[in-house]
């Protein structure tokens, strides 16, 4: 994978999460609906964004320590494992974080947006990138140098990794967010609401299979 | 089993959902008329109006055991499951949970693939719901945000507390009581949300005790029987208000929130006053923060020849209202009282909800005058409006006529009968009865809760407005 398109991808990956609505958006719709105020939309969004930063932080976070302290075997392997897992416990078991409470302040927030993020497997999907930027080291996303160095350049990295997919969400979410409140309400949910958690679940499991086989 | 879309019979609004389509099925409790007769059983009713088998019951299951005595019922999900911060709606709406309210064992019943041939797919017995929650009479049932919930109205020995425990909405497993402080809350009944307030309110009946032999003069009289409502964080689960209506006040039995939840107002029944008889609807609604009621509508007795009436209402001379079911129509603007003694369904404008204006009664049944319906207008019918229920477009009011099984026989000595009749409801909010639906059950069952087909005006709770 090229450089300019790994860093694409990951953006991508950040946008599919902001158009679920499962993920933010819609939360931030309804508290918008609840104030009549567009402001209230956009306050919302800030911890939403921020809860799902912290839950893909933390896999990418392992993800690097595991890569760089385990066998690149073991950890791709490891990668590969857990994206058909996780995909497949996904697919059969649907079952959806217990939330009661529309009254929440910006923790509150925060929280239910790192728990929806964490419960959907949103960061699982950088896996197959922290553990290809070890090898690949042509690209921007490199970890080649061994010691303190090598960890500290990873580190960097990642967080780069999980600011440009938080990117991607907030933009979607915040654009998706303003055009519902603004224009076009809820109604179309009802019919057009795809079932993204599972189309991301499909997601998961075909490139763990693929990270099997490359 | 997840869907790829949501399911077609959730709507985000009540303004969507008085959009849909007409119900061609309800499913009807029919519960033993004698206390060890047959087992009980889920009624299948056709209700499409152009079908051959139009207000025929097209099929039903069989409860395993006898003595359930079934009586509310409610759905695993609905529409609530499109709520912002409870995300699921590609779930389907598809069983019935069904409690039996003597027994304490609950049935959930698969009304898919053939909606008209519903099949039990797992029982509960009391044994499991009493070592989970302690509760026991399991009896309103309404899909949650995050479970479904259940009220119960007592504990294992047949006393109180009552209370509210939660169903796994994916797995049916029971988890557990669901209040962390019950406060001052002891009698459960009925209970319902404003679920973008984080608000629930319930109210009160009796314990098991109180009921379960049938009405009791003394403790009614003594003021004994529920005369509460109870507002409570839906969140911490905690009861943050209690309004005493009055000890004359007895029995607070349904609660009809407002469907359009940036509302926070509702209608709670009174089934009688001590004081002379009469039954009253009170509206709750938030006061610079605080909770209060206000009564809005007073039904009166009816005078009546003691000859007439059953031996609980001799010395009174008159026949009590005993509003025993309320409904608020989707839209928030019509609302339905079922007057079970005097044998009247009333029907109230309530677009000013602390002004309602009656404008609409048919007579059927009742304790004297025993009116038939139009249908079979030479034979007098016995028991009166109660369980009521309102198709999501408001154009259709479906009610049965029995109250639970030891009450029943006190008002209606002779019998309660077994019915179930529909009303149509003109452009112009008219209501008359439609002289094709008269439904006369089995003589072995009597009649409770109707459900319709993909939800109703009970049924459902929205998030956006």
């Amino acid at each position: 994978m090229s450089d300019r398109l790994g860093w694409l991808t990951l953006f991508l990956l950040g946008c599919y999460h902001g158009l679920n609505p499962g993920m933010g958006w819609l939360f931030a719709v309804g508290l918008g609906f609840q104030d009549r105020s567009r402001m209230a939309v956009l306050r919302a969004i800030v911890p939403l964004a921020l809860g799902h930063l912290v839950s893909v932080a933390l896999i990418v976070l392992v993800a690097i320590y595991a890569a760089a302290a385990l066998p690149h075997r073991a950890v791709h392997f490891a990668a590969a494992g857990i994206l058909i897992g996780f995909g497949i416990y996904r697919l059969v078991r649907a079952r959806h974080i217990r939330w009661v409470g529309m009254r929440v302040g910006f923790w509150g927030l925060t929280l239910w947006g790192f728990l929806m993020s964490s419960a959907h497997g949103a960061g699982l999907m950088l896996l197959p990138f922290v553990v290809a930027g070890r090898t690949n080291a042509a690209s921007g996303m490199a970890m080649p140098m061994p010691g303190f160095q090598a960890a500290h350049r990873a580190l960097y990295t990642g967080w780069l990794m999980v600011g440009v997919h938080t990117l991607g969400y907030v933009l979607t979410a915040t654009a998706i967010a303003l055009f519902v409140y603004s224009k076009i309400g809820v109604r179309f949910l009802r019919t057009g609401w795809v079932n993204l958690d599972l189309v991301w679940a499909a997601a998961l499991i075909l490139t763990g299979l693929i990270a099997l086989v490359t | 089993m997840q869907l790829l879309k949501p399911d077609p019979t959730f709507y985000a609004s009540p303004k969507d959902a008085i959009k849909a389509p007409p119900e061609t099925v309800a499913y009807v409790a029919l519960l033993s008329a004698t206390a060890n007769g047959v087992p009980d059983r889920l009624a299948v009713v056709d209700t499409d109006s152009t079908s051959q088998r139009y207000a025929q019951t097209i099929g039903s299951v069989a409860l395993p055991k006898i003595g359930d005595e079934v009586h509310h019922f409610g759905w695993n999900a609905c529409s609530a499951a499109l709520c912002p911060f409870s995300p699921h709606p590609h779930v389907e709406r598809r069983y019935l949970i069904v409690p039996g309210l003597r027994s304490s064992r609950i049935h959930i019943i698969d009304t898919k693939p053939d909606p008209s041939q519903p099949r039990i797919v797992r029982v509960i017995e009391p044994e499991e719901l009493i070592k989970r929650t302690g509760y026991t009479r399991p009896h309103t049932v309404h899909c949650g945000p995050d479970a479904i919930y259940i009220s119960a109205l007592g504990n294992a020995d047949g006393d109180g507390p009552g209370g509210i425990f939660m169903m796994d909405c994916d797995t049916f497993d029971i988890i557990g009581p669901w209040e962390k402080d019950r406060g001052s809350q002891y009698l459960a009944y009925d209970f319902w949300w404003h679920l973008n307030r984080d608000v629930m309110i319930t109210s009160e009946w009796g314990t098991p005790k109180m009921i379960e032999d049938g009405l009791n003069p003394e403790m009614l009289l003594a003021g004994k029987y529920g005369h509460h409502l109870h507002f409570w964080d839906l969140k911490s689960r905690r009861q943050k208000q209690s309004i005493d209506l009055g000890a004359e006040q007895q029995m607070v039995l349904e609660l009809r929130p407002s469907h359009d939840p940036n509302n926070e107002w509702g209608f709670a029944g009174v089934v009688v006053s001590l004081k002379d008889l009469s039954s009253s609807i009170w509206l709750w609604h938030r006061e610079n923060g605080e909770w209060t009621a206000t009564k809005v509508i007073e039904i009166p007795a009816e005078p009546a020849d003691p000859e007439h009436l059953p031996d609980l209402l001799k010395g009174f001379a008159a026949v009590p209202p005993l509003l025993s079911d309320i409904d608020l129509s989707v839209d928030d603007r019509y609302l339905y009282a079922s007057c079970w003694g005097t044998g009247e369904m009333r029907q109230y404008d309530v677009s000013d909800p602390f002004n309602p204006k009656l404008i609409g009664s048919v007579r059927i049944g009742g304790i004297v005058k025993r009116t038939p319906h139009p249908a079979k207008p030479a034979e007098p019918l016995a028991g009166g409006p109660q369980m009521v229920e309102i198709s999501r477009d408001g154009r259709r009011v479906y009610f049965t006529n029995s109250l639970y099984r030891a009450w029943d026989d006190q008002f209606y000595p002779d019998g309660v009968g077994n019915w179930m009749v529909k009303l149509n409801v003109g452009d112009d909010g008219k209501i008359a009865f439609d002289e094709k639906f008269f439904v006369e059950f089995d003589p072995a069952y009597r009649v409770h809760q109707v459900r319709l087909q993909g939800g109703d005006a009970s049924s459902d709770s929205y998030c956006f407005s």
